[in-house]
């Protein structure tokens, strides 16, 4: 009894005192103060976040933190990653666990209220595709009636898959399983004659997973828009001010020419837009409350937008498509930063 | 005596004082940790603005659940996936303790068999299962059957109308038709009236003595009723045949890969602990009971039956209780293998809707109240072949 | 009294040998002999084709296209593949360490499994264990590389859920049986209540709650660790089955026990620490025994939230799509492993069970 209580008090005591060390506030200054920023990535998803064989993350979403995170503390290994499933994604970034949410997420109007999320903007236009093997004949998505369909719990992706289904009258029969390497070996293994996901996770598990690339491929029909970023909580508006304009920066550097290696030399530019994003001019890092190197530190860390999407999505086999800039036809778009 | 002074009531060194103090302290502390928890929750789902209650059950859901016992489509709420789920795994678990008990019983039993082989054998596979987690157990029935079963172009087929392949297990099934209704329905029914003449012809035959051949008659009436039902309702003979149409076999009844892998798992895995509860039942029946039973020239069947089982049955139900709700509570392992129990889609409502606390609250409130009322039952079940005493 | 006398007959034949052993035990009668027969034929049935796809056709080499081509199982998977399975993302050359680490917690086990060593220092030994097993695992110090729990998998996960989730919910479970007996109602309905919670749902709620809802419960801006919320949850449901356990141990003492130590003048805890506990202790040894293999095998349910134990590294190592198709040999491997651990502390369970009873039968 009396060791109840005293376990009682012991626990509150501990609580108590970790309550008082945590810090309170926004998170900018958490993260100044641990000096790193903490970032929630996909447990593997070829492209977007999965560890190389020396256990270093790499991907588009991997880059967008670490862009952050050199923006901010001007180093981008300054940064811990928490993979993430698709079920645990949310409470993490809501419980503070992750700074940013940078895991293949659609924004969704539902997420972006409910569920307290901010998202800063999109970095990669993404729509949700099928695969199936070569040798089932099939065509397209309409001839896909009757058919036994792979899918993560928990996404966009199966309510989407069951939108699309129903829109077109046909019938389904769904395997749901969360491990993305379960749901992977079960379309490989022939439990399920389609898997889908986003036309990028497609093209990455054709060419990493596939036993044999060429026995499978991906049908035309993209069925739904799938806008990726990164999201942040609600409330702390003065952070997710910082996480957009860091996208932004990125997008405005492919624009200008701006990359990793020419950056430094860039400084030097006579163009006014130029300057005022690497802080020749300052102003607009006094405005996030930041270093004037902000972007610069940015850029250099991770490179411009097209550079981290060649980097990383190229070789997926996926070409810029809608993700190229506006200026070339796509829909990437920068705000002014000014 | 009235007298007598009246000592200060209040020491720290009266036992009573003391135990209310200290049932103070532990309730004070309690109310004080679960106050300062909900206090957090509250201010975090405040401040981040994440929506709370249960408004969402009455949602629509979106998505779609591979099998179900009720009708259920994705334009369905939230709430009735839940239930679709934990009908599910109703299902898998009331099917798992049936098979599970009588392959239990019959391994325990065996286990005490005077062959050698059979009792060597039996304890090899309880053994063996018993040490191994049920998790990776299921896991592994579901990669094998996923891994090792054709496609369903090639499946194995019998006559044309059993089929086997990575898609499942097809068979024929009648067509929905007022007779099978019947034959459904007469089927507890018929039960219930061999349970009540089972009784009846105990009370005559505690009363007179005249004996009233009562499992015979049972028998019948569960065998025969449900067929005279079907009859009556127009004897209906269509089949409904699993065919291949497009990409999988169609029409007929179906047991999916997971409810299989999920089914098997479960079964093999509480079987060996029910070996081991009957097992130890019997044993714990003195053998002198045997004995007494042989030398008043009875039968060894009659002796397992009126002597030994009853006896063991006392020594047996309370951890066979125990088993049936370690499996309803290990059911919740599908998830792994996406059999759509409760726990997988409760879990898929959480990914949906973003609300944890809600949807983890709904699953444990119903695993609990499925447990206590397991839990009721059998005590009732219990007490009632509990020996009485005079 | 008769004068008859029986004709004297020889002795009765003792038979031995196998012949007649398999008479005895095999063929006793025609039920028996059908049985046996029939188990002879299942297992002509099931024997040759195992052992002709584990050890004849199989693949010792860690090369999948002679795996492909070969009937048998693919043990390449393991020989390529072990260190990920056994150890886990822990980094490649830092691998030693959890493998020291893992020969001293089965030293420990070792130990606390062999009755000479029950006294005081075991505690102690345990507690130098720990330490070392923290030095070695984490790192930081003495110039070993720091390695984040993230980072840590396999075997020694498995081994450090499950010891942890026993030492430490062995307090806890102790206050609770105790308090469930308390007539104090008040303590007795706190911990009867959180005993019965625990008990009336599966693990893998209790995870998902550790993993998902706890970190609402705290405060803005403290987070805990993945892991160590995992084992927060494994210790909690733990507690709840040990205070049943020793419960059962507590309610076997006679009466006389209690009464002795109240007629000695002794306060409820000189009573219950000097003549209750220690009695009621060594009764539930088997019964801790059993609890400790379920909770050992309970670990793997971890990979549901994505923890990469013994059965998550597999997994992890079937994801390399060469090995895909070999997922089975995988889990065969691991199971193999669970199985060596969980039936030898089984039967040392009976073995300290027999012990037991024979200082009964004085």
């Amino acid at each position: 009894m009396k060791a109840v209580k005293l376990a009682a008090m012991a626990a509150a005591a501990v609580v108590m005192t970790w309550s008082a060390t945590a810090s309170a506030g926004p998170t900018l200054d958490a993260v100044k103060q641990k000096g790193f920023v903490q970032c929630g990535v996909n447990t593997g998803l070829g492209g977007f976040s999965i560890a190389d064989s020396k256990g270093r993350w790499v991907g588009l979403d991997v880059d967008i933190c670490r862009a952050v995170a050199a923006a901010i503390l001007g180093d981008g290994d300054k940064i811990k990653f928490t993979p993430l499933s698709a079920q645990q994604r949310f409470t993490a970034l809501q419980s503070g666990e992750v700074d940013i949410l940078s895991r293949n997420t659609t924004w969704t109007l539902t997420r972006d209220t409910k569920l307290g999320l901010n998202f800063a903007g999109v970095t990669f236009y993404d729509g949700q595709g099928f695969m199936v093997r070569k040798d089932l004949g099939v065509k397209s998505a309409k001839e896909l009636n009757g058919a036994t369909i792979c899918v993560q719990p928990g996404t966009t992706t199966e309510l989407n898959l069951a939108d699309y289904f129903r829109a077109q009258g046909m019938q389904f029969e769904p395997v749901v399983i969360e491990a993305q390497q379960e749901v992977v070996s079960a379309f490989f293994s022939g439990r399920c004659d389609v898997f889908t996901t986003d036309a990028s996770g497609l093209a990455s598990v054709r060419t990493n997973d596939a036993p044999n690339p060429d026995d499978y491929m991906i049908l035309p029909e993209i069925i739904s828009k799938e806008p990726l970023g990164p999201a942040v909580r609600h409330g702390d508006d003065e952070w997710f001010d910082i996480v957009k304009w860091v996208i932004y920066a990125l997008l405005e550097a492919e624009e200008q020419g701006i990359t990793a290696a020419n950056v430094d030399s860039m400084m030097d530019s006579k163009n006014p837009v130029v300057q005022r994003l690497l802080g020749a001019t300052p102003g607009n890092g006094a405005a996030l409350g930041l270093d004037e190197a902000w972007a610069t530190n940015a850029i250099k860390a991770v490179g411009n937008y097209g550079e981290i999407y060649e980097r990383n999505i190229v070789p997926l086999g996926l070409s810029r498509g809608v993700n190229a800039l506006w200026t070339k036809g796509g829909l990437m778009y920068a705000m002014p930063a000014r | 005596m009235a007298a007598a002074p009246k000592t200060a009531t209040f020491s720290l060194n009266d036992r009573g004082v003391r135990a209310v103090l200290y049932q103070i302290i532990t309730i004070g502390s309690v109310i004080l940790v679960a106050a300062y928890l909900v206090s957090n929750t509250m201010n975090n789902l405040e401040t981040r603005q994440i929506q709370t209650g249960f408004g969402f059950l009455s949602q629509e859901s979106g998505f779609a659940i591979a099998e179900s016992l009720i009708d259920y489509a994705p334009s369905d709420t939230y709430g009735r996936a839940m239930v679709v789920g934990f009908l599910n795994t109703v299902k898998v678990s009331l099917l798992g303790i049936v098979l599970a008990t009588i392959i239990g019983t019959v391994i325990g039993v065996a286990r005490l068999s005077s062959n050698w082989m059979i009792a060597k054998l039996m304890s090899v596979y309880v053994n063996l299962v018993r040490n191994i987690p049920v998790l990776l157990q299921i896991i592994l029935w579901h990669t094998v059957l996923t891994n090792t079963l054709p496609h369903p172009r090639q499946s194995i087929s019998l006559f044309d109308s059993i089929f086997l392949s990575k898609r499942g297990f097809y068979m024929p099934f009648p067509v929905d038709h007022l007779g099978w209704t019947l034959f459904l329905i007469a089927i507890p029914v018929a039960v219930v009236i061999a349970v009540m003449l089972n009784k009846w012809a105990t009370r005559r035959q505690e009363m007179t003595g005249e004996q009233f051949p009562a499992i015979l008659a049972g028998i019948g009436i569960v065998v025969f009723l449900p067929i005279l039902a079907w009859a009556v309702g127009g004897a209906p003979t269509a089949f409904d045949v699993p065919a291949l149409k497009g990409f999988n076999m169609e029409g007929g009844a179906r047991v999916t890969p997971e409810f299989a892998a999920v089914l098997i798992g479960l079964t093999v895995y509480t079987s060996a602990f029910i070996a081991e509860v009957v097992r130890s039942g019997i044993l714990a029946v003195s053998h002198g009971q045997t004995e007494a039973g042989r030398s008043l020239g009875l039968s060894e069947g009659v002796i397992m039956r009126k002597i030994i089982l009853p006896q063991a049955l006392r020594v047996i139900v309370p951890p066979t209780t125990n088993q049936y709700l370690n499996l309803t509570k290990n059911s919740s392992l599908a998830v792994a293998v996406g059999y759509p129990d409760l726990v997988s889609t409760g879990n898929t409502t959480l990914n949906q809707t973003g609300q944890a606390i809600e949807a983890i609250l709904i699953m444990m409130t119903v695993y609990l109240a499925t447990s206590l009322s397991t839990s009721l039952f059998m005590n009732w079940y219990n007490k009632k072949i509990q020996l009485v005493e005079r | 009294m008769s004068d008859a006398r029986t004709t004297s007959r020889a002795a009765p034949v003792v038979q031995t040998g196998p012949v007649q052993w398999a008479k005895e035990n095999l063929f006793n009668g025609p039920v028996n002999t059908a049985l046996t027969l029939i188990s002879l034929y299942v297992l002509w049935l099931a024997i040759p084709p195992l052992v002709n796809w584990a050890l004849i056709d199989a693949v010792f080499t860690p090369d999948p296209a002679t795996c492909k081509a070969a009937s048998g199982a693919c043990w390449g998977f393991i020989t390529e593949k072990y260190r990920l399975m056994l150890s886990g993302t822990y980094p490649y050359e830092q691998q030693w360490r959890p493998v020291v680490a893992m020969v001293v917690l089965l030293g420990l086990i070792g130990m606390s499994m062999n009755s000479r060593f029950w006294n005081i220092w075991l505690a102690a030994y345990w507690v130098v264990g720990i330490v070392v097993m923290g030095v070695l695992m984490w790192g930081g110090v003495l110039g070993l590389p720091y390695v984040e729990n993230a980072k840590w998998g396999g075997l020694p996960l498995t081994l450090i859920l499950a010891v942890n989730g026993i030492v430490f919910s062995f307090p806890l479970a102790i206050a609770l049986a105790l308090g469930r007996r308390s007539n104090m109602p008040a303590i007795r309905a706190v911990c009867v209540t959180f005993i019965e919670l625990v008990r009336g749902v599966p693990l893998i709620t209790v995870l998902f709650m550790a993993s998902l809802m706890l970190p609402l419960f705290l405060p803005e801006g403290m987070t805990i660790d993945k892991l160590l919320r995992a084992q927060v949850g494994i210790i909690l449901f733990t507690a709840a089955y040990e205070a049943e356990v020793i419960r059962g141990g507590l309610q076997a003492l006679p009466r006389g026990q209690f009464e002795a130590g109240d007629s000695l003048g002794l306060s409820y805890w000189q009573k219950t620490g000097l003549i209750i506990l220690p009695q009621a202790l060594k009764l539930v040894i088997p019964p801790m025994v059993n609890t400790f293999i379920s909770m050992f095998k309970d670990t793997s349910l971890v990979i549901i939230i994505g923890l990469f134990d013994l059965l998550g590294s597999v997994r992890l190592a079937a994801n390399d799509p060469m090995w895909r198709p070999f997922y089975v040999e995988g889990l065969v491997f691991v199971a193999v492993i669970y199985f060596i651990f969980c039936y030898t502390i089984a039967r040392y369970s009976e073995h300290v069970e027999r012990l037991a009873r024979k200082g009964e039968r004085r």
